[in-house]
């Protein structure tokens, strides 16, 4: 049904899609998985309008087509729900499906009659949602269902999902799967584009396997495993272990007591969360992203958001820091690893130097002469190769600037940054998100490292693999609050599955 | 190599806007190349067109600065001219008050002041006042912006009503002299006078009213360097204005930094009044400035936001204002206007360039105010 | 006190809100789209500019009055150009025009009038006190109807908000975004020419003297609402009348109040509002960021 030949893409010098070649069957679902960065995304992106590609053809039903906007692609019956949704927040359901599809002529724009076939579509495909309701409004799940009728509206006959699971419970994730079925026995074809190999076997019939912008494999879905797909992602067998030695805790470096979180609109974020970190361990959080992990690491970070109102208890080695400002948490020996690191933990544009000084600028080696108010360009210099070395980040120049290095170096930067602190507590999310096989194991080397030379961990990740492998404590965490707590080598994925979605 | 990128969008940008121009005097029925023949030649005379150049752009140096370091904090700073006005002001004041005896209008000798200071304490006490009183007009609308996330364009740009109307109100009903037509302030006293480079340069004759300004505004470059690149405060600033968040996570209190590069920012736009008040016409002028706040924006354009691009640029359209005055005199229809429009078209080319180069960054800052 | 709330007062409210609402409500397409308009105020310059100066020479205000648009929207593609096709930072852009209108009008008029900025007065009969007027009152209600009940307006709305989106729903947001800033042009361009031959009968430099900045205010306190925008203003239109009336009458003190002072009261007024009452009014969420595919 849907073909791409040989299709090539660049980014600047990032080389996206290489010569990628994909064959879709009518009526299938069809997984095209890969690691991040594998240019899975880029590559649908293309057949759905949004990029155009440099060169290679896209084949609709065996004809070529040209596709240079969304508009070409929906008019083809192709739809794309984002792994970022792409809904416009204050404006209804309703709203948001007719956006660019709007019945009714210039003067005019009928609600209500595409209220009415909304309605006709969640019923046939039991994608139940209010349409007068403000995104806003709606859950994650809720909203994701207005991302699948948007494109069943507008009669899409291929749909492509990007990550779609990313953002759902097990239990939702069920749902979505007989979602998938329903479609496909009305006789849609199905893209989804996934890194969890777990699913891949569960639901899709072909699968693509995509790795450094080239397609390494197809196969169907029957005839493989999980092992043979994670080899072909990888390029090799890929065991996700960790080495290290038990850890000897030692006396309590962060107490979190009853901590309660609300947000601006009034909504709690955090309810009552107690727990503690001691010297030498690494405490994993684990859980669907959004349910306040996220909350909880810039609050005990000392970066509440606006109009956040805070209640409850945070110790730092016995003392109260509930109302200290960031800088002051850092002066104690708090660092922190931000879960995004172009918004949070870099300055694109400054050089590698300058970064690497980020929060650390205003004390030696950073400053010296009268008062401590000039900058020591040795001293700085000298920092940033310390972490350089230490890092092995790449390019080793200090002087680029640090939108020229690539995700995992980004991230092995920052990281060396904050561990160059020699931190009591270090406060990490996401670790590893869109960085390299190489440098993901560094990263988890280093953070072990610091575990064992007493440094207290709390270590927040939406990979179970990654946080049940490092940490020594995991807690789970479900909508604001730690709803249990499991040992990491023993429990199972259905035990912390439940926990993550309230054992219904 | 690095210089010779950094210079060439500028000089797109100037090319391009002289030849836009010439083409608009062309339609208006002049010569354009006699026309930037006048405009370009007579800045280059000695002492005069110099002189003159050198004069005018002392102005410009100062709120260029300003600006730029507004711009480094992400922050536009549309009020250097109310900053500059209310600076204006309080330095005739304090020349006033404690300047002594003047000659008015008539002829006639006549005591405003308080008392008479000596010119050791008095001139560094104008100068300073300059500098303060231009700082607190730029730091308030840091402020409304740190406390209130109202966006600083439009305040500034209310701000400099405020400041024309209430200095305005000032020296009409309580510091012009009775009978005078002009809108003025009694004199300074000579106390407060700083000296022409007249007096230290042979060949340049005093009557040129280049003054020991113009070297205050090259020792601000410098000092803007150093505070920019070589202090933490610079870093900080830098750093809120390259990426909000991430100075946030380091510690950096952007509220404070925003409050800050105001000052330092309206500090820079008053200093004009050095120049204008205590170098030139030795009281308060109304409306005197001719849009040098405004003219800073694309000085600081121009210049990527540096101070050495700031002095460049500002020497530039320094020539511009001079050329623009001959323009005006001896060209048939052409009229000093042309030096805005010439403005306007370099700052549009700047704008377009800037976001490629990164060098502005200011959208952190605007997706968390309100405009 | 009872003798300045007359008539009179209303009349000339509405006559100071006029072009403040016409500017406004340009704006308001503009940033309820995503592209901050500073330029309202270099915007009603060049339409009052262009519609007294071709009145003068055509006799008829109407064909002026186009013209003004013209110009307006002409002037409005420079800054649409600017933001949307290069990314330049809009609010300085839309410094750039305001700049450049304190000069384009003076050197035009300069040519054509040998004058200094001005353009000849125009003829009694040759003016249009009260159709801008009634323009503008309409205005209101049919940006409200396209603005929520059009297709057009919808889309509008979502590249303003989340042009992402749009884009992905099949929307061409530049050129919804093009549109949009090309009526801003037209519509402050209107409040302009009525500035120039409704309400006075010629051109003189600089005649705005901050109004497009005032309606740039009116519009952050109306929240980018249309109706709402109409009322703020009508108050700003009120403060500018009564403080007219008030000259030479009001005297608290025994002594009249100096008119830089009553002349203050709307930019006070505006620091206030925006600093208090705004509060958690949103702008439209993607305001003022470029948008940039292929990141």
């Amino acid at each position: 049904m849907l073909e791409l030949r040989d299709i090539t893409k660049r980014f600047g010098n990032v080389l996206a899609n290489d010569g990628v070649s994909i064959k879709v069957r009518p009526g299938t679902i069809h997984a095209i998985v890969g690691e991040n960065g594998a240019g899975k995304s880029t590559a649908m992106r293309i057949a759905y309008g949004f990029y155009t590609a440099d060169s290679g053809d896209i084949l609709i039903d065996g004809e070529v087509q040209r596709i240079a906007t969304p508009h070409d692609a929906i008019a083809l019956g192709v739809g794309m729900v984002h792994q970022h949704f792409m809904l416009v927040e204050p404006m209804t359901v309703a709203e948001n499906i007719v956006l660019g599809a709007e019945t009714g002529g210039i003067a005019s724009l009928d609600l209500g009659k595409a209220a009415e076939q909304i309605r006709a579509l969640s019923d046939e495909f039991k994608l139940s949602v209010d349409p007068r309701a403000t995104i806003e409004s709606l859950s994650v799940g809720q909203q994701q269902r207005v991302e699948l009728l948007k494109a069943l509206y507008r009669r899409a006959r291929l749909l492509i999902l990007d990550e779609p699971t990313a953002v759902l419970t097990p239990q939702e994730v069920e749902e979505f799967f007989s979602i998938l079925r329903r479609m496909r026995e009305q006789g849609k074809t199905v893209i989804i584009i996934t890194h969890k190999l777990s699913e891949v076997l569960a639901i899709s019939d072909d699968v693509t396997v995509m790795r450094d912008g080239r397609v390494v494999g197809r196969v169907e879905t029957a005839e493989t495993n999980a092992a043979e797909l994670a080899r072909m992602m990888v390029g090799r067998d890929v065991l996700l272990r960790v080495e290290k030695t038990d850890a000897r805790g030692g006396a309590v470096v962060l107490g979190v007591r009853d901590l309660t979180v609300t947000a601006r609109d009034g909504k709690r974020r955090l309810d009552g969360v107690s727990f503690d970190v001691r010297a030498g361990e690494i405490v994993g959080i684990a859980g669907v992203e959004g349910n306040g992990q996220t909350e909880l690491i810039e609050t005990l970070a000392g970066l509440a958001a606006p109009g956040q109102t805070t209640a409850g208890e945070v110790e730092f080695d016995g003392r109260d820091i509930a109302r200290l400002d960031s800088r002051s948490r850092r002066e104690l020996g708090l660092a922190h690893i931000p879960e995004d690191r172009h918004r949070r933990g870099l300055l694109l544009d400054f050089n590698l130097a300058e970064n690497s000084i980020l929060g650390d600028h205003y004390r030696k080696p950073a400053v010296t002469g009268f008062g401590n108010v000039f900058l020591n360009d040795r001293g700085i210099r000298d920092r940033a190769l310390q972490v350089i070395n230490d890092f092995d980040v790449r390019p080793a120049n200090p002087d680029l600037p640090a939108r020229a290095l690539s995700g995992g170096n980004q991230q092995k930067l920052i990281i060396g940054r904050e561990f160059e602190l020699n931190p009591k507590l270090l406060l990490v999310s996401q670790p590893t998100r869109g960085v390299d096989i190489g440098a993901i194991e560094f990263i988890h080397r280093k953070l072990v490292a610091l575990r064992d030379a007493g440094c207290a961990v709390l270590l927040v990740s939406a990979e179970l693999e990654e946080v049940t492998a490092l940490a020594d404590r995991l807690l789970i965490m479900r909508e604001g609050r730690v709803v249990g707590e499991v040992d990491p080598k023993g429990a199972t994925v259905e035990e912390i599955g439940l926990l993550m979605t309230g054992g219904k | 190599m690095k210089l010779l990128r950094e210079l060439f969008f500028p000089l797109v940008a100037v090319l391009a806007a002289f030849v836009l121009g010439g083409i608009f005097v062309w339609i208006i029925g002049d010569n354009p190349f006699e026309t930037y023949r006048l405009l370009i030649g007579s800045a280059f005379s000695w002492p005069d067109g110099i002189g003159y150049t050198l004069f005018y752009a002392t102005p410009l140096i100062f709120t260029g600065l300003a600006v730029a370091v507004a711009f480094r904090c992400g922050l536009l700073n549309i009020g250097a001219e109310g900053q500059l006005y209310v600076a204006a002001f309080a330095t005739a004041w304090v020349g006033i008050k404690f300047g002594g005896t003047v000659v008015d209008v008539f002829g006639t000798p006549v005591n405003y002041s308080w008392m008479t200071l000596p010119t050791i304490i008095l001139l560094p006490l104008a100068i300073l006042t300059a500098i303060v009183v231009g700082a607190v007009w730029g730091a308030i609308p840091g402020v409304l912006k740190a406390r209130f996330g109202s966006h600083e364009v439009i305040n500034t740009i209310m701000l400099n009503f405020i400041a024309i109307a209430l200095v305005s109100y000032f020296t009409q009903y309580h510091f012009k002299q009775a009978g005078d037509p002009i809108l003025q302030s009694v004199p300074v006293g000579a106390g407060v006078h700083l000296p022409r480079l007249g007096s230290f340069i042979p060949g340049l004759p005093e009557r040129i009213p280049l003054n020991i300004a113009f070297l205050l505004a090259l020792l601000a470059c410098v000092l803007v360097y150093i505070f920019l690149w070589r202090t933490k405060w610079g870093y900080a600033i830098r750093a809120t204005g390259a990426n909000p968040t991430a100075a946030e996570y380091g510690g950096i209190s952007t509220g404070k930094q925003i409050v800050l590069a105001m000052a330092v920012s309206g500090g820079l736009a008053g200093m004009v009044a050095i120049n204008e008040v205590l170098g030139y016409r030795y009281r308060y002028y109304d409306g005197f400035s001719a849009n040098y706040g405004f003219t800073g924006i694309a000085v600081a354009l121009l210049g990527r936001n540096h101070p050495v691009g700031v002095l460049l640029s500002a020497l530039l359209f320094g020539m511009l204002i001079r050329g623009g005055i001959f323009v005006d005199a001896f060209s048939g229809k052409v009229s000093k206007d042309l030096v805005e429009v010439l403005q306007a078209i370099v700052i549009l080319f700047v704008a377009c360039e800037a976001l490629f180069r990164g060098s502005f960054g200011r959208f952190g800052l605007l997706k968390r105010s309100k405009v | 006190m009872t003798e300045i709330f007359t008539i009179a007062l209303i009349f000339s409210t509405i006559r100071t809100a006029t072009p403040l609402l016409l500017a406004a409500l340009g704006g308001l397409y503009s940033e309820r789209a995503g592209v901050i308009n500073i330029a309202l105020e270099g915007l009603m310059l060049a339409g009052a500019f262009t519609a007294a100066a071709v009145t003068h020479y055509t006799g008829s205000p109407w064909i002026g009055l186009l013209a003004g648009i013209g110009a307006g929207m002409f002037v409005a593609a420079i800054h649409a150009v600017a933001c949307i096709r290069f990314n330049a930072d809009q609010v300085v852009s839309g410094t750039a025009i305001n700049i450049l209108m304190t000069g384009v009008p003076a050197m035009l008029s300069g040519a054509l009038f040998l004058s200094s900025g001005s353009t000849p007065q125009i003829p009694k009969d040759d003016l249009i006190p009260w159709t801008p007027v009634v323009l503008a009152l309409l205005l209101v209600g049919v940006t409200w109807y396209v603005l929520y009940r059009t297709p057009y307006g919808l889309r509008l709305r979502a590249v303003g908000e989340n042009p992402e989106a749009a884009d992905a729903a099949g929307v061409n947001v530049n050129g919804v975004r093009y549109s949009a800033v090309l009526l801003s042009g037209a519509l402050a361009a209107i409040g302009g020419a009525y500035l120039s031959i409704g309400q006075s009968s010629l051109f003189t430099r600089n005649m705005t003297s901050g109004r497009g900045f005032i309606a740039l205010a009116a519009l952050i306190f109306g929240k980018w609402r249309p109706v709402q925008t109409m009322l703020a203003c009508l108050l700003f239109g009120f403060t500018e009348a009564i403080s007219i009336q008030m000259q030479g009458v009001f005297k608290p003190w025994g002594e009249e109040i100096p008119v830089q002072f009553i002349s203050i009261v709307p930019y006070v007024l505006t620091i206030v509002v925006l600093a208090g009452f705004i509060g958690l009014s949103r702008a439209p969420r993607a305001l003022g960021i470029p948008y940039q595919k292929e990141k």
